[in-house]
């Protein structure tokens, strides 16, 4: 039995324009780790994969993380920068995703360039000083690009600030390797607060306000109120808006009162 | 496409169409030892190592294994006796569908992980699936295993 999607021809693209020009034509099809793609039926003209453009690699500066679209979740998962900053939660965004096996196929590229509504990794990384670096769009924060309609570019690689902000990430599952219920991801830099819901069931959501770095108890339930108002919540099979509703309140003070601790509440 | 690769040390060449698994292309070479459960990146049965990492190869396109060396449970009879004979000792030896890819993912965790804890093995564990029996056996015979390995 052969898989559900069909290749016509496959093509290791050799430079980047090629891969682009090929992903013009709406029958071709950039390749990631094909995790999602092979759940689909698409009959592909030109599978494009870009396994030989040097985008396998996690590098890092003074400033940023430079992350290739072809890195695997699990790259993220152990890389040993990444797991120093922003209190570990890169490598807690993906820890849930199915198993060492599946992240060691999965990309970066996929699932940024996917936007998908449940995803934990886009939760955490809107959450940070993101930025996608598209191939023709040039670079674009991760905020904007979570609003920009699809098209045909190519993700060639992830950016992430290290500004030295303090964050945190809880998510609720109903069982280990499902997809999230909800996922919620908290961030602090100075005055400002990050707060992230994501798995809504819809795509991740920021909404940033900036009040001081230590809060009260009423500056937290001011910040769950904004949330509430600005962020829809919706039901799915997983959960309905309700139950969401009830996990986003205590998901956001959970998430502020770890950050304020230092970041060591074990949930 | 042309693609040449090493399954367990030992050479092959093929031409392969684009869409073929390389679960269904390995076992068109004869390696039965590896099971198609649930074809949708869920259950962990179709578990083998590209280089060394454990992946699944019903998620994987065979043509992405070029260049490449692939570890199959055939290629690991020695270690996967040791593991089953663990198994078997905690009543966990199980239904033979499964334990391949477990087998194989087991092996990976032991090449990567220094000591792992409990819940690093869990964490290693998490995504081969059994339908039958549970985790709490297999989990006492990986200990057993592990410490087994250091001791010699
Ligand atoms: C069974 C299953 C369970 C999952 N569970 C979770 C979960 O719990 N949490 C979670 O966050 N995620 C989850 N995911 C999503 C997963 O983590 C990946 O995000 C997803 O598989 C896409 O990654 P991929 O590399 O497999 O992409 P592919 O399937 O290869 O590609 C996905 C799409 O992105 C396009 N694409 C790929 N790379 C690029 C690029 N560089 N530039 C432009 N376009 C590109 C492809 O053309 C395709 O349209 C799950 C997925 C599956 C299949
Ligand atoms: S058959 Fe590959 S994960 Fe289930
Ligand atoms: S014993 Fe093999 S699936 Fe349960």
């Amino acid at each position: 039995m052969k898989l559900l999607f069909t290749i016509d021809q496959y093509v290791i693209a050799e430079s980047l324009e090629e891969a682009y020009e090929l992903n013009q034509s709406r029958r071709n099809v950039i390749l990631g780790g094909i995790m999602w793609l092979k759940m689909g039926k698409k009959r592909i003209g030109k599978a494009i994969d870009l396994s030989a453009l040097d985008l396998h690699k996690i590098e890092e500066d003074e400033d940023c993380f430079y992350i290739g679209a072809m890195c695997t979740l699990r790259d993220l998962e152990v890389h040993p920068g990444l797991k120093k900053y922003f209190n570990g939660i890169i490598e807690k965004s993906v820890e849930s995703i199915v198993g060492v096996q599946f992240r060691n196929g999965a990309t970066v590229g996929g699932t940024v360039f996917s936007r998908f509504g449940f995803s934990d990794v886009l939760t955490v990384l809107l959450a940070l000083d993101t930025y996608v670096e598209l191939y023709k769009g040039g670079i674009v924060s991760l905020s904007d690009f979570m609003d920009m309609p699809r098209d045909n570019d190519i993700l060639v690689k992830i950016i992430i600030k290290k500004d030295n902000r303090k964050a945190a990430y809880v998510n609720q599952r109903k069982s280990a390797t499902d997809l999230p219920i909800l996922a919620c991801a908290v961030s602090n830099v100075g005055n400002t607060w990050n707060i992230v819901l994501g798995s809504r069931p819809a795509k991740a959501q920021l909404i940033s306000l900036r009040l001081s770095e230590s809060l009260n108890e009423e500056q937290i339930n001011e910040i769950i109120n904004v949330v509430e108002d600005k962020i829809v919540l919706g039901s799915n099979d997983r959960g309905s808006k309700e139950y969401r509703s009830i996990l986003a309140d205590v998901f956001i003070r959970r998430n502020i009162e770890e950050i304020l601790l230092g970041g060591n509440h074990e949930d | 496409m042309k693609i040449k690769l090493w399954i367990n040390e030992k050479e092959f060449t093929d031409d392969v169409s684009p869409d073929i698994a390389l679960l269904e292309w390995l076992r068109s070479k004869g390696f039965y030892s590896i099971k198609r459960g649930c074809e949708t990146s869920n259950c962990g049965l179709c578990t083998v190592l590209l280089d060394g990492k454990p992946v699944l190869s019903c998620s994987t396109l065979a043509i992405r294994a070029n260049g490449k060396y692939v570890t199959t449970l055939e290629g690991v009879e020695k270690d996967a006796l040791e593991i089953g004979g663990f198994m078997a000792d905690e009543g966990s030896e199980q239904c033979g569908f499964c334990s391949p890819g477990f087998i194989m993912n087991v092996i990976a965790m032991k090449n990567e992980l220094t000591n792992p804890t409990e819940e690093e093995i869990k964490k290693y564990l998490v995504g081969n699936l059994c339908r039958c029996t549970g985790y709490v056996g297999q989990l006492r015979a990986i200990k057993n295993y592990l410490k087994s390995t250091k001791e010699v």
